[in-house]
């Protein structure tokens, strides 16, 4: 039986290794923040860290991830919505519907760990998850006020 | 003790009469609507905890739009709460249905939300207030008219106080007055103040439950496949070849045109679905293609008979006698919701009880839906709501995931069935933003004035798709939307002397939605695309050409006003840098964009900055506001740059992101929202500014490049040298 370990925690996951990721962390962990957009990885609503890294789980295999994988979604950012990514999304109130924002958390979140101080530039380059209701400016402004709050 | 109730009673009523309004909407006390007993609701949109916690119901519902927190404020503000100890909850349909609807309207389109709904909520919010001290005057033995309320406390003459939460038990047993007097905007301290979103916690650590998130005890997922050519139906389909696959419990066609694969998880259904043989029926329509489409719409262009909008003078005698006569021709395609969350619905169906949890836009319909397609009546029928992963119209305009669920569900007796709809299903069975084009027609005189001006839009109409009886005499009203002669929702804001503004219907085989602005879109793109041409055409400034048909339309010219001295119009802009302006009035509020542009000579384009303003005439939360102008220019450029669905072999042949992209940050211009209420009307402003964002960034690129860009999108066309 495939192990993953998601949150800190190591799991047994009951699902056939070409699963990806997305729907064994929806549907076997009972993770449903992390969210299906698009299942081609473009839009990024299933962005999770993977070793830190942002990666979208969507098109990700089990079969493809080792158990010592260290894989870390939305619900385990922070045990307590302190990380400084989600602080600046309140002060700042990003979210419109919100179903992209789990995903633009993480992938913001991987970008300001790797780079403290992004430019406007970088986060243009980095930030290419789909919101449709355009929340892009405030996630701007989210990012450089968690940068500020780092 | 009941001489002095009467009294007072009639005390309070007496300190009301002076400019009291009647309730327009019968708020019926807790105890005649069968209120739960205990429950301390004071009317149908307030409950009160003895802790003080104020729980706001909201009919309408939250999509990202804000209107939760709106709706929250409106009744929080008549209420004189405590914004900190306000929370909120949904009705449901089936409780609206069992009490008269004294919810009134749960649909949320149409930018209604808080402006169709504003008087009733206020007036909700404020014979609540009333109850409370009528309830706190009955303890002391005092007229309510010498006390006085801050955030949820009510102080008497002596210094005494009571908090609510003491108070609501006693205030839910009182007679509800019969009117209350609303309070004047300018003295607002919720409303009207860029208060935080009231929902937005849940989003941040994925602990917001969505309709997609569903968890049942038992429950099933299903996957779908609804035919891929217009119009075609199941011929066969093999379940024997799936029904051994992991997790597969069960394959069931729905109607005649979908098959569904139920198993233990959804990504099983799916694998199991892609692996399913199923053969389609030949359809009318297979061979439907854009060539098809174009010489449709073409036709109606030139069409002799059309439906007539607005008109004035005689606009051909002005063609004939114009020195300089313009004419262009304009098209927008197609467009996609694309709701980040993809169509869903999750249903119980028992012998006697249909109930489904769904995102919807109008969840009076989905309970209409799910009690036709479970077969028990309404009232063994309840639809709970969820916030929308995005709404736009999409989940205004169909509620077929619904209908599929329960009949799934209906298979399947005591076993919650979840159904997901792919993003290729999302897309390819998608309502969409009509498709239209329209031929454009301008008399000038040899001042460069405007005399005459023909508008022809040619092309579909959702009305008639989806609501055929709103169709006047065949004629489909909501086409003329912003191109009105008059009317508080969507005037034309100019004045030509001879118009003509009429629509040949065509109705080519796919079906239209209701999309974010709606026919607004293309209107405007039409209309403030010519504007530009004509004043060009007539060597005059975009803005004075503009400001001088503008004259009886002050509204309509300050917004647009506004958004030129935002862009600072009447300096120059930066080295390389182009401007364009435009203006249109949809759903009862004035906007006008300026934006500025550059192209370098490979044509790569660059939106450096738009300056919006809006006229919303009521302004509820600005920050709001404020973020619902950042998301049209997201969604409108991203039709504008990028957007096109289209048919081939009556097939749609776009079936994800990687076809029909979105904008994303990259080319998010910076936005500047300039609010500006000129006061005594509610407009609406999730839609409105919407229509202006392509035209204001098509504008500044003619003026970069010399290029006009009729036919959307933008993708479609090179601005290199």
């Amino acid at each position: 039986m495939p192990q993953l370990t998601v949150n800190g925690s190591v799991h047994d996951v009951e699902a056939e290794p070409d699963t990806p990721l997305l729907w064994v962390l929806r549907e076997q962990l009972g993770l449903t923040g992390t969210k299906f957009g698009c299942g081609i990885a473009v839009c990024g609503a299933c962005t999770v860290h993977v070793g830190g890294v942002a990666t979208r789980s969507c098109q990700l295999l089990i079969q493809d991830i080792a158990p010592e994988d260290e894989i870390t979604t939305i619900e385990g950012l922070s045990p307590d919505r302190t990380h400084p990514v989600q602080q600046a999304w309140l002060e700042i109130d990003v979210p419109q519907c919100g179903y992209c924002q789990s995903g633009q958390i993480m992938a913001a979140a991987a970008l300001l760990a790797s780079n403290p101080s992004p430019t406007d530039e970088d986060i243009d380059a980095e930030m290419s998850n789909i919101c449709r209701c355009g929340t892009y400016n405030r996630i701007r402004a989210g990012i450089k006020r968690a940068s500020e709050l780092l | 003790m009941t001489q002095h109730l009467t009294l007072s009673r009639r005390g309070f009523l007496a300190s009301l009469a002076a400019g009291a309004f009647s309730l327009g909407f019968r708020i019926p006390t807790a105890a005649a609507q069968g209120a739960v007993p205990g429950t301390p609701e004071l009317n149908a949109w307030v409950v009160i905890q003895p802790d003080d916690t104020v729980v706001i119901r909201v009919a309408r519902i939250e999509m990202g739009q804000g209107t939760l927190t709106g709706l929250a404020q409106l009744v929080a503000e008549e209420l004189d709460a405590d914004w900190e100890k306000v929370t909120w909850e949904y009705p449901t349909p089936g409780q609206n249905v069992a009490r008269d609807r004294v919810w009134g309207q749960f649909g949320t389109f149409g930018s209604q939300g808080i402006r169709a709904s504003q008087q009733y909520v206020r007036e909700g919010g404020a014979a609540a207030r009333a109850m409370l001290l009528q309830a706190a005057a009955h303890r002391w033995g005092i007229e309510p008219a010498t006390l006085t309320v801050l955030k949820g406390v009510i102080s008497g003459p002596d210094g005494q106080t009571l908090r609510y939460g003491e108070l609501a038990a006693e205030a839910a047993q009182l007679e509800v007055p019969e009117a209350v007097q609303l309070k004047d905007p300018a003295t607002w301290t919720i409303a009207g103040k860029p208060l935080k979103r009231l929902d937005t916690v849940g989003k941040l650590d994925g602990s917001q439950v969505y309709a997609i998130d569903m968890k049942l005890p038992g429950m099933v997922n299903a996957a779908i496949r609804q035919s891929p050519v217009l119009g075609s139906t199941v011929a066969s389909f093999d379940a024997a070849s799936v029904t051994g696959m992991p997790g597969v419990r069960k394959v069931v066609q729905i109607d005649d045109n979908a098959i569904a694969v139920v198993a233990d998880t959804w990504w099983r259904a799916k694998t199991a679905l892609d692996a399913l043989p199923i053969e389609w029926t030949e359809s009318e329509h297979a061979s439907l293609s854009m060539t098809d489409v174009h010489a449709m719409l073409d036709e109606g262009l030139r069409a002799e008979q059309a439906f007539v909008g607005n008109e004035a003078g005689d606009v051909q005698a002005a063609i004939e006698a114009a020195a300089q006569v313009v004419e262009a021709e304009y098209y927008f395609p197609w467009q996609h919701h694309a709701t980040m969350e993809p169509m869903n619905a999750t249903a119980l169906v028992t012998a006697d009880r249909c109930e489904v949890w769904v995102a919807t836009q109008d969840a009076e319909a989905e309970l209409a839906v799910a009690s036709e397609a479970s077969g028990l009546p309404i009232p063994q029928c309840e639809v709970y709501r969820l916030h929308l992963g995005g709404g736009f119209g999409r989940r205004a305009s169909s509620h077929e995931f619904t209908r599929q669920a329960v009949l799934i569900a209906k298979e399947m007796p005591g076993t919650p069935v979840k159904l997901i709809w792919s993003r290729e299903e999302d897309m390819i069975h998608g309502t969409f933003h009509p498709v239209t084009k329209a031929r454009m027609v301008g008399a000038l005189d040899d001042q460069g004035n405007l005399t005459g001006l023909h508008m022809r839009i040619s092309g579909q109409s959702i009305a008639a798709a989806l609501m055929p009886g709103m169709l006047d005499q065949g004629k489909d009203p909501f086409t003329f939307q912003g191109l009105n002669p008059d009317g508080e929702e969507g005037q034309f804001g100019y004045t030509v002397p001879n118009l003509l503004i009429d629509h040949a219907m065509r109705n080519p085989p796919v079906r239209p939605g209701f999309w974010r602005g709606v026919n607004n879109n293309q209107n405007a793109f039409y209309l403030e695309s010519f504007m530009d041409e004509l004043a060009h055409a007539a060597g005059r400034d975009p803005l004075e050409f503009r400001r001088s048909l503008m004259q009886d339309h002050p509204r309509h010219l300050a917004v647009l006003e506004a958004a030129a001295d935002g862009i600072g119009w009447d300096t120059p802009p930066p080295e390389g840098v182009f401007r364009g302006l435009c203006q249109h009035m949809g759903y009862g509020s004035y906007v006008a964009a300026a934006a500025e542009v550059s192209v370098d000579d490979r044509g790569q384009l660059t939106i450096h900055r738009i300056v919006a303003a809006t006229d919303p005439g009521t302004v509820v939360n600005p920050q709001q506001i404020e973020a619902q102008i950042d998301g049209s220019f997201a969604m409108g450029l991203s039709a504008a740059l990028h957007g096109e669905i289209t048919v081939e072999d009556g097939r749609i042949q776009q079936e994800n992101f990687d076809t029909y992209p979105i904008l994303t940050m990259l080319e998010m211009p910076a936005v500047e929202s300039l609010i500006r209420p000129s006061g005594g009307f509610w407009g609406g402003v999730g839609e409105p500014t919407i229509f202006v964002a392509a035209p204001a960034v098509l504008n500044a690129i003619f003026a970069a490049t010399g290029k006009r860009v009729r036919q959307l999108p933008l993708a479609n066309h090179s601005l290199a040298n």
